[in-house]
């Protein structure tokens, strides 16, 4: 059955796909299965790591049981369609959070493993697969593993942010953490430069669970890395009389809109209100974990915003503060409005994944509408920025880094090549692995 | 606490119902055909927070089995308060016009199935005087279309039988609730690609339907929606009707 309608976040590119929604896991029968297999969660990744076009898709978000939880260890066992969202849901009642969370709940326990996502608190805790104690992985072979530090070590380390290629995880075994309350006391600080990031960023990363950095794209110059520096922890206890509730998104964004709804100036304007709406150079506040750590969660489907061209991410880590302020320079410079940039430091945990994104480091997120081949040159020069310093770009946030970029993301990419189930391949993998479409289609 | 029966427990439909009285630690047995499911079904609720959760796998299209059926979720829950019963096939209308011990077999298992299980159900609670009994039929029972009057036919028969059963059980203070779903996105509609607008969630369709057992409501469409639009498809005069490729 041919299924247009599954889109990645970021809606480029496009792909077509036969679909084979799983609802149990006795349905994982994929030596059964014929052509191309990915699994897809939630599609929260922005480019094409989690499309397989002319392929299936193995949807995994109706395996969203839970199977065990030991409520004195904080130890779950979940199907891997599960959302964190419904793990929050769950734990947050019983006095747990998610280890690391990614900057949207609207990702599958599937799709977290296979990028080896990371939050706010990489410089204190590492990345998600830090907290994967174990998982089954099926493969085309009709073998199923249960994959472990101990156990298949091997499959275990490459599935890790192994961006689906390995097969499909069917349920995970994760450590949850024992937190005070759902509570988070933030600090939002000022900076009027990227020195102040730095000289900000140091001071807090010791005391400081959470942090991360919003920056002022268009500014340049003296005021080049200007933003706000966000920094929490959890509460101590609830504030009285408050409570956390759940449910879903209550605004949507009913329709595409038109392109020049993200023009410069909306983008200027956006940036500027954004930066002097908070007056004081230091604004503290206990607020519920939800707008601390996904206040784009609050729309339903805020990439419509960007109408039907999409948009592109791109994630970049880097070693050293000069390329952060090259790559600074040369965006604000391109004036192609980004209405999210993002920066914050890798700590040196280091994550069980062969493939993993996050190394010590900067990392910068930034955001376009895809205006075409502007775009697309833009982003090569920061590609080259990042390759000379020799920095990594992130899959889960790209949709079309060269071969070469992706090879020098990853040192550890013959380790992960064995691992890489034959069946199974992503439009990803096939562009960074320089793939003839129709040779791979015809022996598969 | 409540103690809760439900037939076809493996629809994921029941599956969403059945998440928000674990949650409300109420105790639960499962009726379904396939253990091994029944059993992921069961460690789930269990895991939600519901005390007790057994299971019983039992091809429920064999009538004779309805009352022993009913007798052991009795038994094990120590009487019952709330019965769902939501087991149901889909089928294709095309095979079911050529096969036509296929369109038998669809209506012995939507209508006759169903109807025996509320029989069963009915005769417990009316001698115990309360309890609440909720059956999902669908829009599709509303009024016969070419694409699936076999399944419409069906729950357009499992409606009645309720309506009769709600008038019949009144005085007894038992409450019969029918629920009648529009589109959910959920196996039963998995060949259907493109999920338009009116598909809904089977979350938000559990949701309402708890919502309709606590205030023991007697027909709702979920979502509401269904319910003005149910109106205006049996407004079309027949003879107009007939003519529509629906
Ligand atoms: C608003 C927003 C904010 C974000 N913030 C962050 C952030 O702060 N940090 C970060 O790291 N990421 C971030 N992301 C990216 C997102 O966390 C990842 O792309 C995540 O992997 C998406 O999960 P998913 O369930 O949507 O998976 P999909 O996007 O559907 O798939 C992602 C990959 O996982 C694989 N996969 C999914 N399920 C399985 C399975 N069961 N078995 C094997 N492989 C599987 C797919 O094949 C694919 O390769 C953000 C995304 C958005 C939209
Ligand atoms: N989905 C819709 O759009 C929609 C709309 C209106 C009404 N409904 C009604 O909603 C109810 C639930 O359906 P759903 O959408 O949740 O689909 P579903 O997940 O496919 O559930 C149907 C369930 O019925 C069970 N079942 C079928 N025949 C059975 C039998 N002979 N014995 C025991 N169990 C049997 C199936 O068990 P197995 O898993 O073992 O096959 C399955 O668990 C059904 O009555 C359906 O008619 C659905």
């Amino acid at each position: 059955m041919k299924n247009p309608s599954i889109e990645s976040w970021g809606r480029f590119p496009r792909a077509e796909h036969r679909t084979l929604p799983l609802a149990w896991r006795d349905q994982a029968r994929l030596a059964d299965l014929e052509g191309l297999l990915l699994a897809h969660g939630m599609g929260r990744s922005y480019g094409d790591s989690c499309l397989n076009d002319g392929g299936t898709l193995l949807l995994t978000r109706g395996l969203d049981r839970f199977l065990e939880f030991d409520e004195s260890s904080g130890v779950l066992r979940c199907e891997a369609g599960v959302t964190l969202a419904q793990i929050l849901e769950f734990a947050v009642p019983r006095g747990f959070f998610l280890p690391v969370t990614p900057g949207t709940k609207f990702v599958t326990v599937g799709g977290a493993i296979a990028n080896d996502v990371h939050g706010k608190n990489h410089h204190a805790d590492g990345t998600f697969g830090r907290f994967v104690r174990r998982f089954e992985l099926c493969t085309s072979d009709g073998k199923r593993r249960i994959c472990s530090p101990e156990e298949n070590e091997g499959h275990y380390r490459a599935t890790i942010g192994g961006l689906g290629l390995t097969g499909l995880i069917t349920w995970a075994e994760i450590q949850l953490r024992r937190v005070p309350s759902p509570f988070i006391v933030q600090e939002s600080l000022k900076m009027r430069s990227l020195d102040d990031f730095f000289r900000i960023n140091d001071e807090s990363e010791k005391d400081w669970q959470y942090t991360v950095a919003w920056i002022d794209v268009l500014a340049r110059g003296r005021k080049l890395g200007r933003g706000i520096y966000y920094r929490g922890n959890h509460a101590p206890q609830s504030p009285p009389g408050r409570r956390i509730s759940f449910g879903e998104p209550r605004l949507r964004v009913p329709f595409d809109a038109p392109n020049f709804v993200l023009s410069g100036t909306s983008v200027r304007l956006f940036n500027f209100a954004y930066y002097n709406r908070q007056l004081r150079p230091l604004r503290r506040a206990t607020i519920p974990y939800e707008p601390f750590f996904y206040p784009l969660d609050a729309v339903g489907n805020w990439n419509r915003i960007y109408g039907r061209r999409g948009l592109l991410q791109w994630q970049c880590v880097v070693s050293d503060p000069e390329t952060v302020v090259r790559i600074l320079e040369v965006v604000s410079r391109a004036r192609q409005g980004s209405f999210l940039v993002v920066l914050k430091t890798f700590g040196a945990l280091r994550s069980p994944g062969m493939l993993s994104f996050p190394r010590p480091g900067i990392t910068l997120a930034l955001d376009f509408p895809h205006l075409g081949e502007s775009t697309l040159t833009l982003l090569d020069r920061l590609d080259a920025l990042v390759a000379e310093s020799g920095g990594a770009l992130y899959p889960a946030k790209d949709a079309r880094m060269s071969a070469e970029m992706f090879e020098l993301s990853f040192p550890e990419l013959p380790a992960f090549l064995p691992y890489v189930d034959p069946r199974f391949s992503s439009s990803f993998w096939r562009r960074v692995r320089r793939v003839d479409e129709g040779a791979q289609a015809r022996t598969a | 606490m409540k103690r809760i029966v439900v037939f076809g427990a493996t629809s994921a439909i029941a599956q969403a119902c059945a998440r928000i009285w674990a949650g409300r630690h109420d105790a639960l047995f499962l009726v379904g055909r396939n253990a091994e499911r029944l059993e992921a079904v069961a460690g789930d609720l269990k895991v939600r927070g519901a005390p007790k959760v057994e299971f019983l796998a039992h091809d429920l299209a064999d009538l004779e089995a309805h009352e022993r059926l009913v007798g052991r979720a009795d038994e094990a829950l120590g009487g019952i308060d709330v019965a769902l019963v939501a087991h149901g096939v889909l089928g294709d209308q095309m095979l079911l016009r050529e096969d036509i011990s296929l369109a038998v077999e669809s209506i012995h298992v939507n209508f006759v199935s169903a109807a025996s299980l509320l029989s069963h159900l009915a005769n417990l609670m009316e001698k115990r005087k309360g309890g609440t009994i909720a059956v999902i039929s669908s829009v599709a029972g509303d009024r016969g279309r070419q694409s699936n009057y076999v399944y419409g036919a069906a729950k357009a028969g499992l409606s009645a039988f309720a309506s009769g059963l709600r008038n019949r059980l009144q005085k007894s203070g038992v409450s019969v609730v029918t629920i009648k779903p529009g589109f959910v996105d959920t196996p039963m509609t998995a060949h259907i690609a493109k999920k338009g607008p009116l598909f809904a969630h089977p979350d938000a369709v559990g949701r309402a339907i708890v919502r309709a057992i606590d205030r023991r409501k007697d027909v709702v469409y979920v979502p509401g929606f269904w319910r003005p639009i149910m109106w205006v498809i049996r407004s079309i005069p027949e003879r107009i009707f007939k003519r529509l490729s629906l």
